[in-house]
């Protein structure tokens, strides 16, 4: 097994990535796209963000302190939440969808770390930013997205149903019994992310972490071993994201005496 | 002959109490934020209309009482307050059908539990609605048969108190008459109604008196 050194990218080979974007913008004014402006946003949003984290998480890298690693994860937890509260098309009012969220990303995604830290990394200390905080980013870039899929699936099916779900409550149905279908459609669609990314991972796809793992030197079979591991926890934490939103909005939107309450939806 | 006294029977409090029998329905100061307070007492197999302007609140009142939305005041059935059902138990006794009731399943049948199904069958002819309709995708049915079909669901849970929102909008007049004759029917059998209707023909041939409704604020 040959053991390589990480290759290290210079600034022309970044540039020259760059002009296939540049060749993107270009086609799009020809052809009026008008996806050049935020082509070019992104990108640059993009570069800055992944740069200033480089620098960042080169800096906690050094002083491995466990304050500084937990200041990480809560930050990133912190955007994700907010990520996932905002995207919905129907949003909660008030604090209550960024509690939410919150709620459901931390759990999600601080079980789910753990238990991969607990079990087959094991890292010395346990904290070590060197695994806890890519861990932390890779599963909390699922869970944000299984969380706001099904936030969003759930609160726009409710509302599109609110005839039906006021039927059958007004016939005796308990709010769990009447929000139900609603509850099951949005886990659904929460877990679709996950499914494909698994169904396609090594046929379709090289997923990201192998391929990182296998151009910074791994043997690819022990590359492929940490994927697999990667996308039962990716699941997991998928699932429970995806429950967890769901059934929380379900609890928000309908009060104690059964009633269904979309006027604790923002209009 | 002498007779003897008669011994006193023994003091039992519950000859203090009113030996009438509490109404069916009973509402006290009910409100929201958008319907005036009102109050009523309904009698078993007796029927209330619900009348007012468009907007004032009728719809309102009847989902007030069936604790659909939130509201202030008290609402008791045979004396016992609401608060002390639960919210879906309180439901099957006190129905609220709404002008558009909705479906999730295939037909109407699939909504009646299987049990139901013979009787949904019976009731269903008497307000003409055929078994193949009952059996017929949801999308196929007139706005009026599934008024109808609604009404039949609603009756097979065998409310104390019924509340119908416009049951009869989308009827035409024979089918009005099978509908109210199977009400008066089931109110003869001991069945509460409130009863929203624009129609006050219909008011005259089945209430027993009136309640208006205001709307908060409104003069």
């Amino acid at each position: 097994m040959n053991a390589m050194a990480p290759l290290s990218l210079s600034a022309t080979d970044l540039m020259l990535a760059a002009l296939l974007l540049v060749i993107n913008g270009i086609a799009s004014l020809a052809l009026g796209l008008q996806v050049h402006r935020p082509l070019a946003i992104a990108a640059l949003r993009m570069a800055a963000q992944l740069l200033l984290v480089g620098l960042l998480l080169r800096w906690i890298l050094e002083y491995r302190l466990a304050w500084m690693t937990a200041l990480a994860v809560v930050l990133m937890i912190a955007a994700a939440a907010r990520e996932v509260a905002a995207r919905p098309r129907q949003s909660l009012r008030g604090w209550s969808g960024l509690g939410i969220s919150t709620a459901v990303v931390s759990a999600a995604s601080l079980l789910t770390v753990a238990l991969a830290l607990a079990t087959a990394i094991r890292p010395q200390p346990w904290y070590d930013p060197r695994y806890a905080i890519p861990l932390m980013g890779i599963v909390l870039g699922s869970v944000l997205n299984s969380a706001s899929i099904a936030l969003d699936a759930f609160l726009t099916g409710a509302s599109a149903a609110r005839n039906v779900i006021d039927t059958r409550l007004a016939l005796g149905a308990t709010r769990h019994t009447a929000l139900r279908p609603q509850l099951m459609a949005a886990i659904r669609s929460g877990l679709l992310p996950v499914i494909n990314q698994m169904s396609a991972a090594g046929i379709i796809t090289l997923p990201g972490i192998m391929t990182g793992q296998v151009l910074a030197g791994m043997d690819a079979l022990e590359a492929a071993k940490y994927q697999i591991f990667l996308m039962f926890i990716l699941a997991g934490a998928s699932g429970l994201a995806a429950y967890g939103c769901a059934a929380l909005a379900a609890w928000r939107i309908t009060d104690g005496r059964h009633r269904l309450r979309l006027d604790r939806l923002r209009t | 002959m002498t007779t003897s006294p008669v011994p006193a029977a023994p003091f039992d409090p519950a000859d203090l109490t009113d030996p009438t029998p509490p109404p069916r329905l009973q509402v006290e100061g009910l409100c929201s934020a958008v319907v005036a307070p009102v109050g009523f007492c309904l009698g078993a197999g007796t029927c209330l209309a619900i009348s007012g302007p468009s907007g004032a609140g009728k719809t309102r009142l009847l989902r007030l009482i069936a604790d659909l939305d939130e509201g202030q005041g008290t609402v008791l059935l045979d004396g016992v307050p609401r608060d002390s059902y639960p919210a879906p138990q309180w439901r099957t006794r006190v129905v609220y059908q709404s002008a558009e009731s909705a479906w999730w399943l295939p037909n109407v049948i699939q909504h009646v539990e299987p049990a139901l199904r013979d009787q949904a069958v019976m009731l269903a002819s008497r307000l003409a609605l055929g078994a193949d309709r009952l059996a017929a995708d949801i999308t196929q049915l007139s706005t009026g048969e599934r008024q109808r079909a609604a009404l039949v669901r609603s009756l097979l849970m065998r409310p104390a108190v019924l509340m119908l929102d416009e049951p009869s909008s989308a009827l035409d007049a024979d089918n009005v008459e099978r509908m109210e004759e199977v009400l008066l029917e089931q109110m003869r059998g001991g069945l509460s109604l409130l009863l929203v209707t624009h129609s006050r023909e219909q008011q005259a041939r089945i209430a027993h008196g009136c309640v208006t409704v205001n709307k908060r604020g409104g003069t």
